[in-house]
């Protein structure tokens, strides 16, 4: 292996090491979820460095950008900002760090042969690729060949949010807006809503896709709302409700469709897969869209009836 | 030693970290915290495993994607019990309406 390359891996996974440790035991929570969001930042970047795009996309937005904000606003309604001092017996720490390093060979004995095992997929779904419809083999395998993940994955966000709904959430009331958070989310949330439309569009053929896309829109709605620009989202509102639930409710017929007067359960008739992908994705990126920007500044009036 | 390797050890390591830090932390978000580092650390091993033969492994990468949606679905449900499980502050005014 080259020089540069390994100096790179080894500056982000000392990065990753110092920025992990600071996370979970720095002294004050709000620094602590700083260094947590820039953590998800050069996981970002790992992700771009193995070649996945898709997943330095998703990770950048979701994992660090959408986590964050949510970390940050449960900061600010919880009580305490400082860690209880932990105990400090030495016994304790000689047992914890024993214990540790058992684990870790352990894993590593498990872990490390997995690297030596063939890997028949990539050429089992190159093979297939031209029957899935699309180009890009990441969401060949999301909406095709594995397509029951992303069904069940979209249920998991539903019920997210119906739990979210069921917890009454504290209504606090928003701070006062910054005027510059103001402006710039005038020329922010365009720009969002641009990338996330050419996300979406190439992704049956290039990295991106209706996640990527979905967390896009879902991050423009809730700087949006922080800025104060957008109206409460509210739940009573039919259109949200028809938006949360229009991913699912579309993919489920599809499938039934299949099962009913097709091949089977999520297997589409031959040469309709291609639009079936796009209209699937398109309706799971406004689902992604409004579920998560309720999962993140859904407020009590605004997921109450 | 190849970047698949350092990148799964680095993945194991990171794990261990977040497994510590949930088992010894006592603030709720710090514990949410650690477990969302175990669950990134657990990608960083399905990544890296995944271009382990030099071309990438869709269906690897395609388990990742779907497994960062229910990861900040999880999150915002665990970080909204434990808003809603701490003790209300005491300076904001708690006006719960009638009928709740």
């Amino acid at each position: 292996m080259p020089a540069p390359e390994l100096l790179l891996d080894l500056t982000l996974g000392a990065l990753l090491l110092i920025l992990a440790v600071a996370a979970l035991h720095g002294q004050r929570l709000y620094t602590g979820i700083i260094s947590f969001i820039a953590f998800g930042l050069l996981l970002a970047l790992v992700w771009a460095r193995f070649g996945a795009p898709d997943l330095a996309l998703a990770e950048a937005v979701i994992g660090a950008g959408l986590t964050g904000v949510l970390l940050l606003s449960a900061l600010g309604r919880s009580d305490s900002d400082s860690e209880p001092a932990p105990i400090r017996a030495p016994a304790r720490m000689l047992a914890a760090l024993l214990l540790g390093v058992l684990v870790l060979i352990l894993l590593l004995r498990a872990v490390l042969p997995l690297a030596q095992g063939p890997q028949p997929l990539p050429a089992l779904v190159a093979s297939q690729l031209e029957a899935s419809g699309v180009s890009h083999p990441v969401t060949a395998v999301l909406l095709n060949f594995r397509a029951w993940d992303t069904l069940l994955e979209l249920l998991v966000l539903l019920l997210a949010v119906l739990g979210v709904r069921q917890l009454r959430p504290s209504g606090q009331p928003q701070p006062g807006v910054w005027p510059l958070l103001q402006a710039w989310s005038r020329v922010l949330a365009p720009l969002s809503v641009l990338t996330a439309g050419y996300l979406l569009w190439r992704g049956s053929h290039a990295p991106g896709g209706a996640f990527q896309a979905g967390a896009l829109l879902a991050a423009g709605v809730v700087m949006l709302r922080l800025a104060g620009l957008l109206p409460e989202l509210r739940w009573a509102y039919w259109p949200l409700r028809a938006l949360v639930l229009i991913g699912l409710a579309l993919f489920l017929s599809i499938a039934a469709a299949g099962a009913w007067l097709g091949d089977g359960w999520l297997s589409y008739p031959p040469g309709w897969s291609g639009p079936l992908i796009l209209l699937i994705e398109v309706a799971a990126t406004l689902s992604i869209a409004a579920s998560l920007s309720l999962l993140v500044v859904g407020e009590r009036k605004e997921l109450e009836r | 030693m190849s970047g698949t390797t350092f990148y799964l050890c680095l993945g194991v390591v990171l794990w261990l970290l977040g497994l510590h830090g949930l088992l010894r932390l006592q603030q709720t978000l710090r514990r949410i915290m650690a477990i969302n580092v175990m669950g990134s650390s657990t990608f960083m091993v399905m990544v890296a495993l995944a271009s382990r033969d030099g071309h990438n492994d869709p269906v690897l990468q395609a388990l990742v994607v779907t497994g960062l949606v229910v990861a900040v679905s999880a999150t915002a449900f665990a970080l909204r019990l434990a808003v809603a499980h701490q003790p209300r502050r005491s300076s904001r005014q708690s006006t719960r309406e009638p009928g709740e």
